[in-house]
């Protein structure tokens, strides 16, 4: 469950495959070790079934960290038995992101409805009626990979990825969606555009692991009005 | 000079500078890289020179080009890859403190034996802070936080003019040119490679490749030839030797995104990182296994060299 990686990381394994509970413990076991305020503790990278602790070397050794890191461990899966009192009290947020779905928005949105055999309105309809959840972040600051589409629409990504995907582009990649946060290379199937702003320098990032999201079809002018661009 | 006054005037930034301390830690939860100086050797010995606070900002300066004028009396430091370093258009050597008076010229050629130099300023150089770091990630194109670019102002923490000479004791410049073998931590994903390719990895030579920047150096060799399948994406150390599907190796530096999902048969030993990011492509290296307490051994060491080394002064009376 816990290995070790480098000089000042380890790898804590809490699952063999992805399961939709596991973001929200992920979660719980980020907040409880930042809940020691171990100043030897640098940083925290969760991931679909992970968590990779980096530590201060200067203060600990890797026997001394696994030691810290395994009474945490334990504690927190006390907590993770199911009806346990003890739940951790950060409650799960729900997030709206507004999408204009069009082929002007998404280049991809036409061939991906041809790929799947559905018509457009259909493909659209399917993204909107799932609720998804933020199973990691990385990739780029503020870029959330959200799960899981419908399989109807669920699509490889391109063969060749695209040199420059528009920033709050909406795409699809096989059972995974995410809004780019900033424009950046790219290969996801691109659907359409969402105007919020994902991350922000002083905000940081809008959406974080746990999160559960539901996109909703905005029209041209309204994606206009809450300053996307085309 | 008022501790905000510009230092340096930058004429030409070269193919890329930018602003970096050791990194920004606590982020990488919002998906932000770590950032921070590729080459922690170099960097640590242009602060020294200074008696800067360990960790303080300096330019970063990638393989040379860069060019700036003295705005005021001032005694900054260069350090790292070899270059033809130039003032006021006569040529001067590096790994030392340089004198400037107002209106000097600094200029470096393109490096010709390693990557990256190092500028020191007194003090630190002083920019924007966010996220608790003042390393800029270009790609992650944050508001405010850009790279170098011409005409921008240098600015130091502290000035007291131009100071004494002061230069770094031969035996601790490395030769970027010399041979580098990588020493690699096994990670839990080893045992799912192959004897044959994990032999291969350690007997073969690896050129490096164009495709290297601050997220990542590219190998090419002798390819492994049963690459495992990819993982669900975790978290990734400083470091890490990605195989994706052609078989041949990817180490992760500074800049690399927070989470991949290509299989990894180990870790290079973060010095060796540092060392690796000196070189250019065409350079070779070589993989040798290392066990994870050496490397934690010896990058304490280093990391008390640098801490433990109160003044220069003491440092040159015989440390």
């Amino acid at each position: 469950m816990i290995s070790q990686v480098s000089e000042n990381t380890l790898l804590i394994c809490v699952a063999e495959d992805i399961r939709d509970d596991l973001p929200g413990k992920l979660r719980a076991l980020c907040q409880l070790m930042e809940s020691r305020r171990w100043p030897w503790l640098q940083d925290l990278v969760p991931s679909y079934t992970s968590l990779l602790v980096v530590y201060d070397p200067d203060q600990l050794d890797f026997r001394q960290a696994t030691t810290a890191v395994r009474q945490v461990l334990e504690h927190w899966q006390e907590q993770s038995v199911p009806g346990s009192q003890d739940e951790p009290s950060d409650e799960t947020r729900t997030i709206e992101l507004p999408v204009y779905y069009s082929e002007e928005s998404g280049p991809d949105l036409a061939a991906l409805a041809k790929a799947c055999d559905l018509e457009v309105d259909e493909v659209i309809s399917r993204h909107t009626a799932i609720t998804c959840q933020v199973y990691a972040m990385g990739f780029a600051p503020g870029f959330a990979f959200m799960g899981e589409v419908d399989p109807a629409i669920a699509h490889p990504r391109l063969d060749t990825p695209r040199k420059q995907v528009p920033r709050g582009s909406v795409g699809i990649a096989n059972r995974q969606t995410a809004v780019y946060p900033v424009s950046s290379p790219g290969g996801w199937q691109l659907i359409g555009r969402c105007p919020t702003r994902l991350f922000d320098r002083n905000e940081l990032s809008l959406l974080r692991i746990g999160d559960k999201v539901r996109f909703y079809s905005i029209s041209r002018e309204d994606y206009l009005e809450r300053g996307g661009e085309l | 000079m008022s501790p905000s006054a510009p230092a340096l005037r930058v004429i030409r930034p070269g193919a890329s500078a930018t602003v970096q301390d050791t990194g920004r830690y606590g982020y990488r939860q919002h998906g932000l890289a770590v950032g921070g100086a590729l080459d922690l050797h170099a960097f640590n010995w242009a602060n020294s020179l200074l008696d800067n606070p360990p960790g303080a900002a300096c330019l970063e300066i990638m393989l040379g080009g860069f060019q700036a004028r003295a705005e005021t009396d001032i005694t900054v430091a260069l350090t790292g890859a070899h270059a033809h370093i130039e003032l006021n258009g006569s040529a001067i050597s590096q790994w030392r403190t340089i004198a400037l008076k107002a209106g000097d010229e600094l200029s470096i050629g393109h490096s010709d034996c390693g990557r990256i130099l190092y500028l020191a300023l007194p003090g630190g150089l002083n920019s924007p802070e966010w996220f608790g770091s003042q390393s800029v990630v270009p790609r992650e194109k944050i508001e405010g936080i850009d790279p170098i670019s011409a005409d921008m102002y240098l600015i130091a923490n502290r000035n007291i003019g131009t100071t004494a000479h002061r230069e770094v004791p031969e035996a601790f410049r490395p030769n970027y040119r010399e041979e580098l073998t990588l020493r690699l931590i096994p990670g839990y994903q080893f045992n799912q490679f192959s004897r044959d390719d994990l032999l291969r990895l350690t007997t073969e030579e690896y050129e490096l490749t164009q495709q290297s920047d601050r997220m990542g150096f590219r190998l090419s060799g002798k390819p492994m030839k049963e690459v495992p399948p990819g993982i669900i994406s975790e978290g990734i150390a400083l470091g890490a030797v990605q195989i994706p599907g052609d078989g041949q190796p990817i180490v992760l530096l500074n800049d690399c995104q927070t989470i991949g999902g290509y299989p990894k048969p180990g870790v290079i030993a973060s010095l060796d990182c540092h060392r690796l990011a000196q070189r250019l492509p065409g350079q070779t290296i070589r993989f040798a296994y290392t066990d994870l307490a050496d490397a934690q051994n010896e990058r304490r060491l280093f990391n008390s060299f640098f801490r433990e080394r109160v003044s220069f002064e003491n440092f040159e009376k015989g440390m």
